[in-house]
């Protein structure tokens, strides 16, 4: 009961704010230098007087601000996306379209990212003082401070183009027309490098945080009652610093969660995975501006669904945080 | 000076002529490369780059080119022109039909240029303006009456430019919005099977097709992969056989075409020639000056930015007309390198050292480095030069704007300098919003008079005289920059044959190409 009253009380707030950001990022692209039917006139290589003529009017752009504002808002309200000015197609169509590759490719990456970065954040608290610690340290500040396409690019070269194991670009062979457990297998084999290489620097990131925490709570005065207890040190690793240590992991993977949408553009560009990342920045190229806003609207959808979710796994976690409330 | 790669394509050229003794062998799927992903694929409605490469594949026009700009027999058999050069009759091919099994007939003819073309395609808008009437005479007879005769009519007529389109789909409904546009419907020797946006599309083979043994593929897939180097690496690993224009970086080149297997070619641009310009505003600030334009041009190492930003690829331009255009002047006196006398003429007019705003073309690192390569010419010779780098919107927005003072781009010549070189020129062409007419603000009432005389003047000695006359005004004036006729080079396996074969061949090559494997 309290549950469904907090997600109601947080859904009408959630409503709020969407609808702000979409006057917002409204406002925000009529600010953006260049203007869609200009792009198209200059990618078509040749125009007249009336081929910029018939472009601002289909596009609705020799209209008023306002009345174009409130066509957009209107539309948004039911859902209607628009059409993308270059490619003449439903926006929603587009987005949907690449939203699986997007949501494949990084939610492989959160579930590696975040599984991993605890499991190596864990060992290197339990192993503070010792080499095989500080050598988990040394790993995790290189991948956080490698840039995300280098690593991407050395990757390629080392297990594509040397070592020929993994696929180099792209989310499935084409022209081999595979079908069910094989596509699938072919697909993972694709997913391998990129989803690896984006989860490296959030693993990077768990990595310090989980360590960190874990080594902040191990000085609590509950943990010195844990081992007078006699309790086995794994046990108080695990139930007793590890849980108390969550709520900043569990702060960090909302914001992650949140950017799933558009998080991906190098990634995405690198191992040529057709998400929406790709997608936003040619938008933003093309001054796409109807796509642009669909992209913008669903990654703000995303960040508030997240922080919904995340403030119940708070809950979840901490029972403390519910009483407070 | 020949660099190793132009020296590699001489070869190639010579091996590639011996290699049509061969018997061609049928089958084969072709794996190449399409940068930037199209926005459709409807020729006609859209006439960008990407989309003629993949759609000059689907769709035809009634000629096609040779390399020297020939024209070649392709949905018109044969043609005729009245004495006066106003009328001309196209005899169609009777045994073709569109992807859907419709015969294609004079109607359709008629239907693209009279209807299609008028209301959406401004490059062909630009011939049909001359076009008093078209008439189908009967199925497979066409006539086009033209007001007064127009030099490069009878250049027109290349798939890209004058795309024969489906007058059954399409009559009486809204084009834009027409649901055949996701599965287009042409007469070429491949259809069209399947767009997987972000990762490929893919078309495959026209078993009907007219011309008998053609295509010997059975299908074509263009990868998209947005990344230069990604590109580089998906040839280098074998996944894809050809790397047409533009889908690698420059600087990449010389190591790919070291590979095994490796065949380069410049040829398949005839028709479009694309020619690198540098855009000098000639309304204000320095650049209004004559004598300051003059000083840019003999500032810049022109052979310099070939050799080594181009790999020796291309041409140095004597002046506005390229060297593949008709009608080029050869007794111009040319700009050469000579930063003495840039110094001079900068004297002369009293250049204070007001700062000049450069823009680089934003495609790519060859630009890039291209820019500074001009800023480090014009500086030796005192000419106080800021880079400001925008991105493509930007670009095309402050060159629309006129707010630049010097300003890469290149533009295509279209086989006729009445299509592709006045328009650069001519001050009927100056309108704000565009970043390919005028730009520069050049007016000059002889040269518009000598162009517009030229573009009707019949027949091609009258007009040779006017041309040549223009282009020594324009050598003195210099409107714009000449950089360089740019030589795009597309890279391939030795064993796909045959695949540049005509002067519009980067865009309808897979017809005749085959695999040796």
């Amino acid at each position: 009961m309290l549950y469904a009253r907090l997600i109601a009380s947080r859904l009408i707030k959630a409503v709020i704010v969407l609808f702000m950001i979409i006057i917002f990022n409204f406002f925000l692209i009529q600010m953006a230098p260049g203007d869609p039917a200009a792009i198209l006139a200059g990618e078509a290589g040749a125009t007249d007087a009336e081929f910029l003529r018939q472009l601002t009017e289909r596009f609705g752009l020799d209209q008023p601000l306002h009345v174009q504002l409130w066509r957009y808002v209107s539309g948004v309200a039911m859902l209607d996306f628009g059409f993308s000015y270059r490619q003449q197609v439903p926006v929603l169509d587009l987005i949907l379209a690449r939203l699986p590759a997007t949501l494949l490719l990084t939610g492989t990456a959160f579930v590696l990212s975040l599984v991993l970065g605890i499991v190596a954040g864990s060992l290197a608290a339990a192993r503070v003082k010792k080499p095989s610690g500080s050598i988990i340290m040394a790993l995790a500040l290189v991948f956080y401070a490698t840039p995300l396409f280098w690593v991407a690019l050395m990757a390629v070269v080392l297990f594509s183009v040397y070592l020929d194991w993994l696929p180099a670009y792209g989310m499935y062979t084409v022209g081999a027309g595979l079908e069910g457990f094989a596509f699938a297998l072919d697909v993972g084999k694709h997913l391998i490098l990129p989803a690896t290489t984006l989860a490296l620097f959030f693993m990077a990131i768990y990595t310090r945080m989980t360590r960190a925490s874990m080594l902040e709570a191990a000085q609590q005065d509950f943990v010195k009652t844990a081992r007078a207890k006699g309790l086995k040190n794994s046990v108080i690793q695990r139930r007793h610093i590890l849980r108390n240590a969550l709520l900043p992991i569990i702060t960090l993977a909302g914001l992650q969660a949140g950017q799933m949408v558009g998080g991906a553009i190098l990634t995405e560009t690198v191992f040529a995975w057709p998400g929406i990342g790709r997608l936003m920045f040619e938008a933003l190229q093309q001054r796409d501006y109807n796509l642009l806003l669909g992209i913008f609207f669903f990654s703000a959808a995303l960040v508030i669904v997240f922080n919904i979710i995340t403030d119940l796994v708070y809950r979840l976690a901490d029972p403390r945080i519910k009483e407070a409330s | 000076m020949k660099t190793p790669l132009a020296i590699a394509i001489t070869a190639t050229a010579i091996s590639a002529s011996s290699a049509f003794a061969q018997e061609p062998k049928q089958g084969g799927i072709i794996d190449t490369i399409i940068q930037p992903e199209p926005p459709g694929l409807v020729l006609g409605m859209i006439q960008n780059a990407p989309t003629r490469t993949v759609a000059g594949n689907i769709y035809e026009g009634l000629l096609r080119y040779s390399t020297d700009l020939e024209p070649m027999p392709q949905l018109a058999e044969s043609w005729e022109v009245s004495d006066d050069g106003r009328t001309w009759t196209f005899h169609l091919r009777e045994d073709v039909s569109w992807h859907d099994g419709e015969p294609f007939t004079a109607e359709d003819v008629v239907f693209s240029a009279d209807v299609f073309h008028r209301e959406l395609n401004p490059s062909a808008r630009a011939v049909l303006q001359h076009v008093e009437s078209i008439e189908a005479t009967d199925d497979h007879t066409v006539v086009f009456t033209l007001e007064k005769p127009f030099g490069p009519f009878l250049i027109s007529f290349e798939a890209g430019t004058f795309t024969m389109v489906p007058k059954h789909i399409y009559e009486g409904t809204e084009f834009r919005d027409n649901e055949a546009n996701n599965h287009p419907i042409g007469t070429g020797p491949f259809k069209f099977e399947n767009w997987d946006r972000g990762t490929v599309i893919q078309l495959v083979k026209n078993e009907d097709y007219y011309e008998e043994d053609l295509p010997y593929l059975d299908g074509i897939n263009w990868h998209i992969i947005p990344d230069g180097a990604s590109r580089a690496v998906a040839y280098e690993n074998g996944t894809v056989d050809v790397l047409p224009y533009g889908t690698v970086e420059n600087f990449d080149i010389p190591r790919l075409t070291e590979l095994d297997n490796t065949c380069v070619t410049e040829a398949g641009h005839e028709y479009f020639s694309p020619f690198a310009m540098l855009w000098m505003n000639n309304r204000e600030g320095p650049t209004a000056d004559k004598r300051f334009r003059q000083a840019v041009m003999y500032a810049m190492d022109r052979e310099f930015a070939r050799n080594v930003l181009w790999n020796g690829l291309g041409k140095v331009p004597l002046g506005a007309f390229g060297s593949n255009a008709r009608f080029q002047n050869e007794e111009l006196a040319p700009y050469d390198h000579d930063p003495e006398r840039a110094r001079e003429l900068l004297d002369e007019m009293g250049y204070d050292g007001e700062e000049v705003r450069l823009l680089p073309l934003p495609y790519g690192e060859t630009w890039t480095r291209w820019a500074e390569a001009v800023q480090q010419n014009l500086k030796e010779v005192g000419i106080n030069v800021r880079t400001e780098a925008t991105d493509v919107g930007g670009w095309n927005q402050r060159l629309g704007d006129w707010d630049y003072d010097l300003a890469f781009t290149y533009l295509y010549q279209y086989g006729d300098p009445a299509l592709g070189i006045s328009r650069t020129y001519l001050s009927s062409n100056i309108q704000k919003g565009s970043p390919w007419n005028n730009v520069e603000g050049y007016e000059n009432e002889k040269v518009d008079e000598l162009f517009n005389q030229a573009a009707t003047a019949y027949p091609d000695e009258e007009r040779e005289a006017l041309y040549h006359e223009v282009q020594e005004i324009l050598q003195e004036d210099v409107p714009v920059g000449w950089l360089l006729e740019l030589g795009f080079p597309t890279i391939y396996r030795c064993d796909v044959k045959n695949l540049v074969t005509s002067g519009v061949g980067v865009n309808d090559g897979f017809k005749d190409a085959w695999l040796d494997r």
